[in-house]
Parts: structure tokens; C-alpha cells; sequence
């Protein structure tokens, strides 16, 4: 038996212009986590696509248990051993579970589908990972972490020796997490190693054995968690020291108020109720809660995108009826969603025209014909000052990293003349370094006297940005935390006050 | 190409998938000018132009609900119906079996206003249940089509034109498909040219373009951006009806005729000249340059087979295979 269950030597793949692997190599153990880091861009999704056969490899070598293997695809992997568990999950929606795990290979009887043996073995599948998950429910009624149970399932009724898995937690809270962390050890434990792509720094040292870091394509290195600290971790991801992981907070928020919002209720009544704040000039006001706590539901409805029942919005002294976007915009709001991809970015077109697309009016004459020049100038001038980076305005948006496409996306408001910017988690699945940029730039707007409320479900992010932060739970607000009393404990307390 | 190294490679080969059409286009007459040295010349470039006119106007109003991720299966009935209003209000006084035997001569551009009025409301119909219902076009265009081919049957059968085909068109109305500038250039040629210039513009130029390729690449991304994803969805269908109406109307004045059956599967040669053009069918995605020489590659195939004899039920399977391969090679591209 050799020491490593997978071995990567030496892959190197080159894109036209582009060296994307550079004799990068990835080590794993039999029966351990093993955390594969790196910004985005430095390789990780290159290496995996080229370990699945869906890129071919220009060079090395992969070895799985001492043998080479030249793998051909996601079926021939899966066969081989290793299963892959997406970012983004893609069940059959209307299909229950056991067909969900089953497809393609189901149990027959006289040529007819044996549903009652699949239910049996789906059963054994979930006890085995410790779900309790009805193998008849159907995949779309299924929450993320039981999702990811079910794939994980699948993996193991494949019999997966490797499982590697993509930013598990993104959309987790954090007793699935706690969840999903207890069913890595249980596989773990039964001998599977397990590829543990993340940014999120505290989970890789909770889960992780051992930590590969990737950067510009090549591999940094290997270690063992224990050798590491996070600053280390974040150095060599970045190749240069990052002193601090929040920027310091230069200018106070001003005393004078921005917004003020009293006993906010949705329309909908399995949603949030008697929400009330006041927001000032130049102020972070963070939104903490779990998921379902319905923070995403109040910020939206703020923004116009759902209805409310009842409540007032009062900004710069004149109550605001909010009944759509087009209205909110005109006020100065301005929203950056939580999910990027299907609400935020207009992935055909390009970074010039998604961020001229909720400026349209302001750079266009009375025929309602566009002023190029001028839009380009300053669309040109927003890029700079984001630092965004793209081969060129007119490449569409969807060839951007997570991180670039959020900066297109704030462009996007910042020539709004918003001042009230709502941020529904603006960091997720954003590497470190752009991360910093985008606090930076939180930082710098607040300065320059725009208020900011941010949603977030990264504790760390929470505590280091806001000067205040509202806790949700269900629905309701369970307190306003001031800077001096925002503990983890303390947000997390008052997150779980109805659970 | 000798020693071509694997770059150049790449870029000969990102070359022939971004010019795809162009090569077709260049390939085929080619082809036919070998078979038929008198392909090459003037007057069949004018009657290829000639004779694209009409479906290119049909094809530019379907783009409008292509590119919002819809679709107009009613194109073709629309284009019937507003032929036969045209025509039924534009016969000379002289002509034996009128439509309207009471009717004084009235200005050309009546029946072409009341066409565009009559259309937009169709198309407001069509616009609404796709935004506001949220059928899916698909199945609200195709509904759409059988009420629009009966109350055109309706009409051309009333009482005295019982669905005769309705002939005898004034002068001044063929005028406007039959005019020959400079005794050389057919007008549809340059009413066709002035729609292309106005559609390019409108899509490239103005922010009510940019606003119909968001909503098309990402409404629920549009909206969130401020668009009124509603009014540009219904808007989409009320331009493509108007377009597709003036469309109907060149084709009473071109074939000096009129009847209920026409425009029977326009919706169909538009769609496919679109997606051939490189109009996806997810929306978002399209230009105007490639659904006008969508349509000139299919009307150079049905001309240039007749040119050299060929069975002209061959343009049909090398129609097909047009478009399988066109879309073949869209899908292609973006893997390389």
C-alpha cells in the first residue's frame, strides 16, 4: 500500500497566454482531510478540473494508491474512486432522493425499477452519513446541508476513496456546518480521504489534517495544521505579509443621521416583523443572524424588491415609500445581493454595460440615446479607482474572478450617487485579497459619509467591519449590539435567542 | 502553414468560428459561381436583396423577443393578417369583387397605420402574458397564432369577398415593394436598409437596447439594477408586431395580393436566419449584422440552387443542415 492515497506530480497546463498549473503537486493521505488553498486564480479549480480529466493535462503524472491512472471524466472518476462535491449542488429538483442517488444506475427487477430495494439501500446510505433525510422526500425540498448529505451519500454508495469538496459551507449556518464537520470525521474515519477546497480560514484549521497552498499556479507547499497559524496560511496564499485582515477604521461615523426605520413588517407573514433602526452618516451597521433569520427578506424589502405590510422609512427628514427598486434607487439606495451570480451580475454582457446598467439614464440625452464618451470615461475612471481586473471593458463579465465581478458590481452603485449602500453578504466566495480590497473600499465610502448596512454570516467580518451590528432571529430583531459589547458569544447568543 | 506552431493553430482556428457565417456565405457562391459563372453578377445580387427584404424585416421584429430569452410563434400569422387589412383597403375603384365595394380612395398610409395599431395590440397581448402571467412565450405565442390566423379567416371570408384572394391593388400601395430608384434599385432594398440602420441603432445605441439585452441576459439581475422588467418584455412584442405588420404589408404590395395563408411559417425562417446569426435562444445574446446575413445565406441558397438547377426541395435539407451545424458551431465556440 503506498503512503499516499492520491498523488499529483508535476501538472502542468497551459491555457493560450496562460500558464495556469505550473508543475504544481498535490499529496494526500489515506483517512485524512487535507485543506487545498490559495486565492482565486492560483490553480485549485485548474487542478481539480485536470484530475477529473475535464482539462487534459500537458504534463505530470497522477497516481491513486501507487498506480498512475489517466483519468477521462466525471464518470470515469467517480468510477475510479473520486467524487467531486460542487459549490454550486445541481439535484434533480422534482426527483426524491433515492433517484437522486441512484440515477443512471438503478436496481431492477424483471426489467421494472425495484423502488423498495433503492429505499433500502438509501436508508442504510443516510444512516451511514448520519442524516436523518426520508429517501422519498423530493431534492427540492431539501435543505443546502441536506443536500450535500445526499451527495455525499452518493459518493459513498459509489465507494469514494477521495471525495473533494468545493466551498461546502458558503451557504451553511453554522450548526450545518457543525453538521457537515461531524459527517467529514465519520467518513474520515471510515477511510476516505477527503479534499477540502475553502477560504474560510477558522474552518480549515477545525476540519483540515493537512494544508496544500497553491499560488500563481504553482504549489507553496505542504504542512500539517498544526505547524501553521492562520497568519502564516494567509502569507504564503498571497506570497506578501498582510498585516491586518480588516482595515483600520480612520474616520468615525458622523453624529448626524442618514436613516431612520421603525417597525419594518413584510408583507409576508412567515417573514420579519417590527424592525426598527436608525443609520448615520458615515456608519457600518452589520446584520448578523443565522440563515432563515430573514435578514436577506428585510434588506431586500428595504430596497424595494419585496412588499411590506407596515412601518416607516424616513431619509433625510422625508418618509419614503419604497414600492420598487427604480424608486429606491432614485432615494440613493443601492443593494448588492447575496447571490451574486443570479441577481447581481449580467453574466453575458460586459463590465462596461453591467456597470452602466442601473446608470442608464444619467448618461444618456433627452433622445435617450447613450453618451459613449462619457460613460466610457467614467466607467474607465470606476474600474481604477476599484481596482477591478479585466483584460478590457468590453470582455463580458462572467470571465471576472468572484472578487473582480463584486468590484464591477459596487462600481455599479457607486455611480448611482447612492449614499445608503445595502451589502447582502459582500465577501462570499471572495479570496483573501480581494476581500481586504473590498473592506478597503467599505472603509473609504464610509469615510466619505455613505452609510453602509451589511449582511453577513462571517462572524469575523461582522466584528471587524461594523460600528453597530443588528442581530436577527426568525424573523425578529433580538438586538443592536454597540462596538464595545460585539462578542462572538454575544452575537451568537442573541442569533440563537428563538432556537 | 508549414510549421505552424500550436498558437497559430488556435488562432486559425478562433478565426474560421467567429467568421463561421461569413465562410458559409463565401463557400456557397463560390461553389455556384464555378457551376454557373452567371451567378456573378449585378443583377442576381439585386434580386438576392430584393428578395431578403421582406423576411428581414420579420427576422429583425423576432430578434426584439429572442433577445429577451421569448419567442414569437404568431410572426408568421401576423404577417397574413396585416396583409390582407392592407390589401383590403387598398383595391382600385375600378377592380370588379371588392373587399369594401362603398370604400373612397383613401391615403396609403391608413391601412399601414391601422396595421400597426391593430398589431401592437396583438403584440401588447402576447407582451402581457409573457410578463405578467408568466406563460412561457413559447406557449402564449402559439396560442396567440390560432386566434390570430381565425379572426383573419373571419375577416377575409365576410360577406362580399368570401375569402376570395383579394387582387386589383392600387398603384400608389405596390409602389412601395414594386418602385425601382433610378430604374436600378428596388425600394424594399432600401426600406430594408433604413430598418437594419433603426433596429442597429436602437439595440446598440440607445438605453432602451441596453435595457432589453440585460432584462434578456439576467432579469432577475435587471431588476435589481432599477429596470422595469415587465414594461420591456411587453415592449419587445409591441415592436416586433409593428415590425413584422409593415412586414405583412410589403408582401401584399410585392405579390399585389393578398390572402389569409400568408405569411404561413415566416415565424420559423426568422427564427432560424436569427439563430444561424448567432442569436441565442437563451437571450441576451445577438447582433444585427448576423441576423442580416442570416438571412441572405438562406435567400443566396434558395436562389443559387435554382441558379444551377438543382431540386429546389434540396434548399430544405440544406436549410436543416445549416442550422444544426450553425448552432453546432456557436455551442463550440465558447469551449475554445
Amino acid at each position: 500500500m503506498s503512503e499516499y492515497r492520491l498523488e499529483m506530480e508535476g501538472i502542468v497546463k497551459r491555457f493560450p497566454g496562460v500558464l495556469a498549473l505550473d508543475h504544481a503537486s498535490l499529496r494526500v493521505r489515506p483517512a485524512s482531510v487535507h485543506a487545498l488553498v490559495g486565492e482565486n486564480g492560483a490553480g485549485k479549480s485548474t487542478l481539480m478540473n485536470c484530475l477529473f480529466g475535464i482539462y487534459k493535462k500537458d504534463e505530470g503524472m497522477v497516481l491513486l494508491d501507487g498506480e498512475p491512472m489517466e483519468i477521462k471524466g466525471t464518470h470515469h472518476a467517480i468510477e475510479s474512486g473520486i467524487a467531486m462535491i460542487h459549490q454550486e449542488l445541481n439535484p434533480i429538483p422534482e426527483q426524491n432522493v433515492q433517484d437522486n442517488i441512484w440515477v443512471g444506475r438503478y436496481d431492477t427487477k424483471y426489467m421494472v425499477i425495484d423502488d423498495g430495494k433503492m429505499y433500502e439501500k438509501t436508508k442504510r446510505l443516510m444512516d451511514q452519513v448520519g442524516f436523518d433525510i426520508d429517501p422519498k422526500e423530493k431534492a427540492k425540498n431539501l435543505s443546502v446541508s441536506e443536500l450535500q448529505a445526499v451527495e455525499i451519500a452518493k459518493a459513498i454508495s459509489y465507494n469514494a476513496k477521495i471525495v473533494v469538496m468545493d466551498e461546502p459551507t458558503s451557504s451553511l449556518t453554522s450548526t450545518e456546518t457543525d453538521k457537515l464537520f461531524h459527517l467529514i470525521r465519520e467518513i474520515r474515519e471510515q477511510g476516505t480521504s477527503i479534499i477540502y477546497i475553502s477560504h474560510k480560514m477558522e474552518e480549515i484549521f477545525e476540519i483540515a489534517d493537512e494544508v496544500t497552498i497553491m499560488r500563481d499556479g504553482a504549489t507553496v507547499g505542504t504542512w500539517t495544521t498544526e505547524e501553521l497559524s492562520v497568519e502564516d496560511v494567509i502569507n504564503k496564499m498571497v506570497g506578501r505579509t498582510l498585516e491586518n485582515r480588516f482595515p483600520e477604521q480612520e474616520t468615525p461615523p458622523r453624529e448626524e443621521l442618514m436613516l431612520t426605520v421603525e417597525n419594518l413588517t413584510s408583507a409576508n407573514p412567515r417573514s420579519f416583523k417590527d424592525i426598527s433602526f436608525t443609520l448615520r452618516r458615515g456608519e457600518i451597521m452589520g446584520i448578523g443572524g443565522l440563515v432563515g433569520a430573514q435578514r436577506t427578506e428585510m434588506v431586500e424589502s428595504l430596497f424595494g424588491l419585496r412588499p411590506v405590510l407596515s412601518g416607516t422609512i424616513v431619509k433625510g427628514g422625508k418618509e419614503l415609500h419604497l414600492k420598487n427598486p427604480h424608486r429606491a434607487i432614485h432615494e440613493g439606495f443601492a443593494l448588492l445581493t447575496e447571490e451574486r451570480r443570479t441577481t447581481g451580475i449580467l453574466p453575458l454582457l460586459s463590465v462596461e454595460d453591467n456597470v452602466l446598467v442601473a446608470n442608464l439614464k444619467k448618461y444618456s440625452n433627452a433622445l435617450q440615446v447613450i453618451k459613449n464618451k462619457e460613460a466610457r470615461k467614467n466607467v474607465q475612471a470606476i474600474c481604477k479607482a476599484l481596482n477591478v481586473k479585466t483584460p478590457t471593458l468590453k470582455t463580458r463579465i462572467m470571465n471576472l474572478s468572484g472578487g473582480n465581478q463584486q468590484k464591477v458590481l459596487l462600481g455599479r452603485w457607486l455611480l448611482t450617487n447612492s449614499n445608503i449602500l445595502i451589502l447582502d453578504e459582500p465577501t462570499r466566495g471572495i479570496d483573501v485579497g480581494a476581500k481586504y480590497e473590498i473592506y478597503k473600499i467599505m472603509r473609504d465610502l464610509a469615510a466619505q459619509g455613505n452609510s453602509i448596512i451589511m449582511v453577513s454570516s462571517e462572524l469575523p467580518e461582522l466584528l471587524g467591519m461594523s460600528d453597530r451590528i443588528l442581530v436577527m432571529c426568525d424573523g425578529r430583531m433580538t438586538g443592536i449590539l454597540s462596538k464595545e459589547e460585539a462578542t462572538q458569544v454575544e452575537v451568537m447568543r442573541l442569533a440563537t435567542q428563538f432556537t | 502553414m508549414g510549421k505552424s506552431s500550436p498558437l497559430t493553430a488556435i488562432k486559425v482556428k478562433r478565426f474560421v468560428y467567429n467568421n463561421a457565417l461569413m465562410l458559409v456565405l463565401a463557400v456557397g457562391i463560390v461553389v455556384i459561381a464555378i457551376l454557373n459563372p452567371q451567378f456573378i453578377q449585378i443583377r442576381v445580387v439585386k434580386d438576392i436583396l430584393t428578395q431578403s427584404a421582406v423576411k428581414l424585416l420579420v427576422a429583425l421584429g423576432l430578434m426584439f423577443p429572442l433577445l429577451t430569452g421569448g419567442t414569437d410563434l404568431a410572426g408568421g400569422r401576423q404577417v397574413g393578417l396585416a396583409a390582407v387589412l392592407a390589401a383590403s383597403m387598398m383595391q382600385t375603384a375600378a377592380y370588379s369583387s371588392r373587399f369594401f365595394p362603398g370604400l373612397p380612395q383613401i391615403p396609403v398610409i391608413v391601412p399601414i397605420l391601422i396595421v400597426a395599431v391593430v398589431l401592437a395590440v396583438v403584440g401588447f397581448f402576447n407582451g402581457l402574458m409573457v410578463a405578467k402571467l408568466s406563460l412561457p412565450p413559447f406557449i402564449a405565442t402559439l396560442g396567440m397564432s390560432t386566434i390570430v390566423y381565425g379572426a383573419n379567416l373571419l375577416y377575409f371570408g365576410m360577406e362580399p369577398n368570401s375569402a376570395q384572394p383579394i387582387g386589383g391593388l392600387r398603384d400608389d400601395f405596390t409602389f412601395l415593394a414594386q418602385h425601382q430608384f433610378f430604374g436600378q434599385i428596388n425600394i424594399l432594398i432600401v426600406i430594408a436598409a433604413v430598418f437594419v440602420v433603426i433596429v442597429w441603432f436602437v439595440l446598440n445605441k440607445t438605453t432602451y437596447g441596453r435595457m432589453v439585452y440585460a432584462v434578456g441576459g439576467n432579469p432577475k439581475a435587471a431588476k435589481v439594477a432599477g429596470i422595469n422588467v415587465v414594461l420591456i418584455l411587453i415592449s419587445v412584442y409591441v415592436i416586433e408586431s409593428i415590425l413584422v405588420g409593415f412586414a405583412g404589408v410589403l408582401e401584399a404590395a410585392r405579390t399585389m395580393s393578398a390572402q389569409a395563408s400568408y405569411g404561413t411559417s415566416y415565424e420559423f425562417d426568422a427564427i432560424s436566419a436569427c439563430v444561424v446569426g448567432g442569436v441565442s435562444l437563451s437571450g441576451g445574446v445577438g447582433k444585427v449584422s448576423g441576423v442580416v446575413l442570416g438571412v441572405i445565406i438562406f435567400t443566396v441558397i434558395n436562389y443559387g440552387l435554382a441558379f444551377i438547377g438543382v431540386n429546389p426541395n434540396w434548399q430544405l435539407i440544406i436549410r436543416g443542415l445549416i442550422i444544426c451545424a450553425a448552432v453546432a458551431f456557436d455551442v463550440k465556440k465558447a469551449t475554445i
